[in-house]
């Protein structure tokens, strides 16, 4: 086993990027996301890390290098978040389509505008239809573990798609933690660089990203359906080698007080910690509340989520990023609702609208949450318009 | 220098395959099968969105022999970028043989280049990737049905710049920006210019430009029949005299030495290119006169790049 060191989020995914050896790393400075980029610049320039670092002139770039680099056969990574990710957008969809595989960190940042470097999951949220896996972590540990889940899964040849690896900007990126690092021989074991995708190679000449007339378009789509279904149960084998290698166990969701609870607050990201706290102080007055995060968020873990809520009387969702016109107002709350409206049971749900462009997260915001369920626990209507916490109204 | 090469020296094995949904005279054709041929097999190839590429690759046909790629439409020096690099990292690894010289082009229209390709391609060519970009420049947006680009020459019809009582073509009043010198600006070790009316021409520049390592940048003149309102059969007869009449020249920039590679002892008038071509039917002799004065000062500005007379006056 390998040692554990203080770090922010960003130096834990710089250390675990290092230990998966890519080829190929390239990316643009953006507020938070530098210190990742930094970091590894530093790996490269000590020698630490072999690989080709490509000082790319905007976002957009970037990821194209990167699906050049995947397309010819390279491990590759970049990391952004906010407007840049916003400009790689096209190329999102892109990538996935192609089939390309490559880790992709998010340290999660509000979109303009207003411009805002501080976080919410406006940009992550974002992009949830790209076909790219995506998942979101809680802890800088988390952060770092995820980019080895992200590689196994990614090159996994029933796989192959692309996987976004999100951290909160600041609150996981720039605060320092203990984190266990791993040797890179381990690391690389769990994540074995397996070249299990069509490369552009002279001696077998493909033709990459042709045209899809309406002849064929709906068929490629049709398999990126299936390929990210499939990789859920890419997803359980990783993460249970995980827990047999390195001793962390991680699911595509996390439970908290959830077996006797009627209501339940569901999240995602670091301000989860701050709802398991209020829990544990809201069960000490006898308040039978719970939590759940969500962590793996395409693919969509819906029987897990209605599973876990399905002896709720009400559940309130919190969403960091705000879907203006939508019927709840947030994409994790939409998710979680058609997910207790599929598996047919009689659960309710409310939404909030937390955190926006790096508004903290207080108790007492979250007393208010619970109150709220509380409110209408046992009654049969329930607010159908998103409840905004700690704006000024 | 070595012996000039004829057409009957260039390679017989094709690698661009026919069946393509090109024009029927097409030039960007032509200069796709001649870059491929002086590129040969080890080469993957790198496409923005355009015509050459939605002709050449609809699903589940391609006409491309050799691995080809295409993402987006501002974005192929940056792919191509990417390419080359995997190849670098691959090599040291162990992975490619370092013997195994793999060429990394990237292709792509006056649009995809001149517009909204440039900034990638700007990336591409100051961080000195091991990368030849090629413009293959019809002079507007054709794969959407010729609407004005960057690359648009002063008073060309286009859909979006029609002729009617108000407008008269491009009227933007000089010559359109200099892609070799912004590539010279870059500090490339190589940019030429060229046209598939002189194929060896173009084949002995891709050669070179090949054999250079870092980032190299070709222009290649390229008519277009629907775009430039001619007949299939003159596409090529077109681009000659283009270079007759200096409205293009074929020259090389290497290490800081220019040099053309089809000298023109005796121009022919501008007017003789200009009238083949319907895009230019509405021009006035006043408008034509324009457009001798500005090709006469770039005809000026190149030699003075060369150091001497290589394209001379108009005759007669």
């Amino acid at each position: 086993m390998g040692k554990v060191l203080p770090l922010g989020g960003n130096y834990a995914v710089a250390y675990a990027v290092k230990a998966c050896k890519p080829e190929v790393i390239t990316a643009y400075p953006i507020s938070p996301q530098t210190t990742i980029v930094e970091r590894l610049s530093e790996f490269v320039a000590n020698g630490e890390l072999d690989a080709e670092f490509l000082h790319v002139e905007s976002e957009h770039s970037a990821l194209s290098v990167a699906i050049g680099a995947a397309a010819a056969g390279a491990r590759s990574y970049s990391a952004t978040c906010s407007q840049g990710l916003a400009l790689m957008n096209e190329l999102l969809y892109i990538m996935a389509y192609v089939r390309l595989p490559m880790a992709l960190t998010i340290v999660a940042r509000a979109l303009s505008a207003p411009i805002n470097i501080w976080n919410d999951h406006s940009d992550f949220m974002s992009v949830n239809d790209s076909g790219w896996i995506m998942m979101m972590s809680s802890s800088n540990q988390e952060a770092y573990d995820e980019i080895l889940l992200a590689y196994r899964i990614a090159e996994d040849p029933r796989v192959l798609l692309p996987v976004i690896t999100a951290m909160d900007g600041y609150i996981q990126s720039h605060v320092v933690e203990p984190v266990e690092i791993v040797d890179d021989e381990e690391a690389l074991s769990f994540a074995p660089k397996r070249r299990s995708w069509v490369t552009l190679n002279p001696d077998k000449p493909v033709t990459m990203g042709p045209v899809g007339d309406p002849n064929w378009y709906f068929e490629f789509k049709r398999q990126l359906w299936e390929a990210m279904k499939g990789s859920r149960a890419v997803f359980d084998e990783a993460v249970a080698e995980f827990a047999k290698k390195f001793g962390r166990s991680y699911s595509a969701i996390e439970t908290y007080r959830l077996d006797d609870a009627e209501v339940a607050i569901v999240g995602m990201g670091s301000f989860m910690g701050t709802i398991k706290a209020y829990v544990d102080r809201a069960r000490k007055d006898g308040i039978k509340v719970g939590a759940l995060r969500v962590k793996l968020f395409r693919p969509f873990p819906a029987e897990d989520v209605a599973k876990a809520l399905s002896n709720v009387k009400l559940v309130g969702v919190m969403d960091r990023a705000l879907v203006p016109g939508s019927p709840t107002g947030g994409f994790l709350h939409s998710d979680v609702a058609c997910s207790i409206k599929q598996a047919g049971l009689d659960v309710r749900t409310l939404g909030y609208i937390a955190g926006l462009g790096g508004r903290l997260l207080t108790m007492d915001n979250v007393r208010q949450m619970v109150d709220v369920l509380l409110k209408y626990k046992d009654s049969k209507e329930v607010p159908k318009e998103p409840i905004f916490i700690g704006v000024r109204e | 220098m070595s012996k000039p090469i004829t057409v009957w020296d260039l390679p017989k094995e094709e690698f661009l395959a026919s069946g393509h949904r090109m024009c029927q005279g097409c030039a960007a054709a032509i200069t796709f099968r001649h870059v491929l041929k002086a590129a040969g097999k080890d080469t993957i190839v790198s496409m923005p969105t355009s015509c050459g590429e939605i002709t050449s690759t609809v699903y589940p046909h391609s006409a491309w022999r050799i691995p080809w790629i295409h993402v987006a439409f501002e974005n192929a020096a940056a792919v191509a970028s990417g390419i080359s690099a995997a190849i670098e990292a691959l090599k040291r690894r162990g992975e490619i043989p370092k013997e195994k010289d793999i060429n990394v082009i990237a292709m792509g229209g006056d649009g995809g280049t001149f517009d909204i390709g440039f900034q990638a391609l700007s990336g591409t060519l100051e961080r000195g990737d091991n990368v030849l970009y090629i413009c293959y420049d019809n002079e507007a947006y054709m794969n959407t049905g010729i609407q004005r680009s960057g690359a648009t020459p002063l008073g060309a019809w286009t859909t979006t710049t029609p002729v009617g009582k108000v407008w008269r073509g491009e009227w933007r009043p000089k010559k359109r920006k200099d892609l070799i010198a912004i590539a010279v600006a870059h500090n490339v070790p190589y940019a030429a210019t060229a046209t598939p009316a002189f194929p060896t021409d173009l084949y002995a520049k891709v050669k070179k430009a090949l054999s250079i390592k870092g980032p190299k940048l070709m222009h290649v003149l390229s008519s277009c029949v629907p775009g430039w309102r001619i007949e299939p059969e003159k596409g090529i007869e077109v681009l000659k005299l283009a270079v007759l009449t200096g409205m293009w020249v074929n020259y090389e920039y290497e290490n800081g030495t220019y040099r053309v590679t089809t000298p023109v002892p005796k121009r022919k008038p501008v007017k003789e290119y200009l009238r083949l071509q319907g895009r230019f039917r509405h021009l006035t002799d006043e408008d034509i006169k324009k457009i001798q004065e500005l090709v006469d000062a770039e005809v000026e500005k190149i030699n003075k790049l060369v150091g001497k007379q290589v394209i001379g006056p108009v005759e007669g």
